[in-house]
């Protein structure tokens, strides 16, 4: 077979296609979009009948894919780091229940925050789960690895979280395929008690979980995924996790690095691998792509042992993404640097495309607010959240997806009338509904906005599960019929909008206005798509 | 053998289309590549960039360290300023002079012009009206590739090749279209190259 061109997240859709996968399950969510994406545009995908569908949130996608474990069959979670939160509840619980079919979770971590409010590190997860991680360092372990976790999950029966960065999940390089393995058959659990976490039941299971422990280090130290390469200057010892192995080895062109490194990219950490590091080296610098974990494992809070150097010790910067010269910097070697940006280069931070609804949303509101005053405008995750910047400068919150309704609520609660909410249709049903539940059963005056573009914009456009249901959805959950406005967001009905919001403000209990008109991108994909059949 | 390259744009502009073509190029030279992209935020009208790196050796870091980058090419005139850290002194420069503005305080074209004049090794191209006359604007990217494949160690006709693999499945038309801009880039080139 020859070697093909993709990105890491193209590399792990690939690899768990030809692992037997039967289902993918995800929600979009940058840098982990693409691993759906890829495997809904795979000819292969279709023809062996993959379930590869968008799931409303992180949380049903993990508990999909556990139902397809349970049936048997080799499923797959793809999220963002944030994603895993919303899911960990089934994840954590994942690991007591064990697995029938392999069960593997991709999280993709984006350290630097490229595109999200925080930049942690899903390797914690695994160890509160108390599973195996792998950590690719580059495409083709994404690759290999995807492609034996199914595998690896089947035999320690638990699920495998595969954790990758930004970096890897969104860079290209070729990539050697394998043999596509036939996907499970439908299976019940030998134990049909397994997954009923009852606690008599939990209990036994999680004893297991904890006897499995020595098999998932010994895994590692066998895993050929971890590697310990000598070097003549012991010195000092180095240990790289995932993709910081390649900025080493940047630094050491013919790589010719002088001191012994251990590479880990599964875990838990390889204690055999390690313990020969540290008693055969007189120092250790560690080198991770996230928060400084192993670094901490091995320095324990007493730090009592010989000198751990990393990111904890100001080696290594405490925060964001690694690169060559911060790795050279942290070996002590001399590295280049360009030219400073001249004066002149002016930031161009992203913004809302022209024409956008959203815009119209904004300058409706911004108008219709003018009598409150600022500072009530809760809003939520999207490319609306760009009305936070000039000129809009119109809402004041993004914590995380959904917080907005309630977050309006709790203002309200506290007395800040009217307050209101903004938020996008594919973040309403990923985890707004519920909120606005909480709203109607005490008719909190709020006003929600559901600004419905009909798509799921800022992850590039995937299909939103509210569209044509936002109104059924509201009147179901019980708000009044009419105090459901759908407007449209056009600058000919800027005033007729106005109007709307204002009489909504005014009303002393929950509303719900719904700007409706298609993104103008997936609008003009589809209307490419419809020209070309 | 080794070009480490960054492509520099706005979001949406298509610097990826470039990098598919090199990429491609690559593949069909039996080098090794990689490429790091921006996905995400960004992209709604932000500035964008990716490192393309390719090599007869194995490559180890998807990013191309600071002072190291053999070539700049960028599809507007300020963008490409912004990596000047990562350029090598004896690096290049490529750079598109139509302004992409959708920023308020966006500088003034004779200020960048300055800037751009200041690298050693640089070319300015208009490559949206050189794109026009070869019977496109939007082949403007691939007039850009043109201009910066003086500066590859690809052979000329490998590139070619790869628009042909590109642009193959939209018709003969269109794949004569864009290896008229992609010559007409490259003549730029090799006439300009200052
Ligand atoms: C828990 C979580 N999952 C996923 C994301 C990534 N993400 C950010 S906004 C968004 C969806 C936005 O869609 P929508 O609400 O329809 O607004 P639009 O961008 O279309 O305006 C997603 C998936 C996230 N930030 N947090």
């Amino acid at each position: 077979m020859n070697k093909q061109l993709l990105l890491g997240d193209e590399a792990i859709a690939q690899g768990a296609i030809d692992g037997g996968l039967s289902g993918i399950y995800a929600y979009p969510g940058t840098p982990s979009t693409e691993i759906m994406e890829y495997i809904q545009g795979s000819k292969q995908a279709a023809e062996l009948n993959i379930h590869r569908k968008w799931s409303a949130n992180e949380k049903t996608a993990m508990e999909a894919a556990i139902g397809m474990s349970y049936a048997g069959k080799r499923a797959m979670v793809c999220f963002k780091h944030v994603g895993l939160n919303v899911a960990a509840d089934a994840f954590i619980n994942a690991s007591i229940t064990g697995v029938n079919g392999g069960l593997v979770v991709v999280s993709a971590d984006d350290p630097s925050m490229h595109s999200s409010q925080n930049e942690q590190d899903s390797r914690f997860y695994a160890k509160f789960a108390m599973i195996p991680i792998l950590e690719p360092s580059n495409q083709q372990e994404a690759y290999d690895m995807t492609y034996h976790a199914f595998e690896l999950s089947e035999k320690l029966n638990v699920p495998v979280l595969l954790r990758i960065t930004t970096r890897l999940a969104h860079s290209r390089a070729d990539v050697q395929r394998k043999e596509t393995k036939k996907q499970n058959g439908i299976k019940l659990p030998s134990n049909p008690r397994q997954f009923v976490l009852l606690p008599a039941i939990a209990k036994k299971n999680y004893k297991g979980l904890l006897q499995q422990q020595p098999a998932m280090e010994e895994e590692s130290d066998k895993s050929t995924f971890n590697t310990f390469i000598n070097g003549k200057n012991t010195d000092m010892g180095i240990i790289t996790t995932g993709i910081a192995y390649n900025y080493l080895m940047e630094n050491y062109p013919d790589r010719n690095c002088p001191y012994p490194v251990v590479k880990i990219s599964q875990y838990p950490i390889p204690r055999k691998m390690v313990t020969e590091l540290y008693n055969s080296c007189k120092s250790l610098l560690i080198i991770e792509e996230g928060y400084p974990i192993v670094e901490d494992a091995m320095k324990g809070f007493m730090n009592i042992g010989k000198p751990i150097h990393g990111r904890l010790d100001g080696t290594l910067p405490r925060d964001g993404e690694l690169n060559p010269n911060i790795v050279a910097k942290a070996l002590g070697l001399s590295f280049t640097e360009g030219q400073p940006v001249p004066d002149v280069v002016k930031n161009r931070p992203p913004s809302l495309c022209q024409g956008c609804s959203h815009r119209d949303v904004y300058a409706d509101l911004n108008e219709a607010m003018k009598d409150y005053g600022t500072g009530r405008v809760l809003a939520d995750i999207g490319c609306y959240t760009l009305g936070a910047l000039p000129p809009f400068n119109a809402i004041n919150s993004c914590v995380d997806m959904g917080a907005s309704i309630t977050m309006a609520k709790g203002a309200a609660d506290a007395g800040l009338v009217p307050a209101v909410a903004v938020i996008g249709d594919s973040t309403f049903t990923h985890s707004g509904m519920t909120g606005l539940l909480d709203a109607v059963i005490e008719n909190t005056p709020i006003t929600i906005i559901i600004s419905d573009n009909s798509t799921t914009g800022m992850t590039g456009g995937q299909d939103s599960s509210a569209t044509g249901k936002i109104v059924q959805i509201c009147q179901g959950i019980g708000v009044k019929p009419e105090h459901i406005r759908v407007i449209t967001p056009l600058k000919k009905n800027h005033e007729d909008n106005v109007k709307v919001m204002k009489e909504e403000l005014a009303y002393n209990g929950v509303s719900v206005i719904i700007p409706q008109r298609e993104c103008i991108q997936t609008a003009a994909r589809r209307k490419k798509m419809e020209k070309k059949q | 053998m080794k070009n480490d390259i960054i492509l520099a744009g706005v979001g949406g502009q298509g610097i990826l289309s470039i990098a598919a073509a090199i990429g491609m190029a690559s593949v069909n030279s039996n080098l090794h590549i990689k490429q790091a992209e921006v996905h995400g935020m960004s992209q709604r009208g932000g500035d964008v960039q990716s490192h393309l790196r390719i090599s007869d050796q194995p490559i180890a870091s998807d990013l191309i360290p600071a002072g190291k980058t053999d070539l700049i090419i960028s599809v507007e005139p300020m963008e490409g300023l912004r990596y000047l850290p990562f350029l090598a002194p004896n690096g290049w420069l490529v750079t598109n002079t139509t302004p992409f503005n959708n920023i308020p305080d966006y500088p003034e074209t004779d200020a960048l012009m300055g800037e751009i004049k200041k690298v050693k090794n640089h070319v300015a191209i208009d490559a949206d009206t050189i794109a026009k006359e070869a019977g496109s604007s939007r082949a403007s990217n691939i007039v850009m590739l043109g201009a910066a494949s003086l500066f590859l160690d690809i052979p000329f006709e490998k590139i070619e090749e790869g628009i042909k693999q590109l642009f193959g499945r939209k018709g003969e038309e269109i794949v004569e279209l864009n290896l008229k801009a992609l010559r007409a880039g490259r003549e730029f080139s090799e006439k300009n190259k200052s």
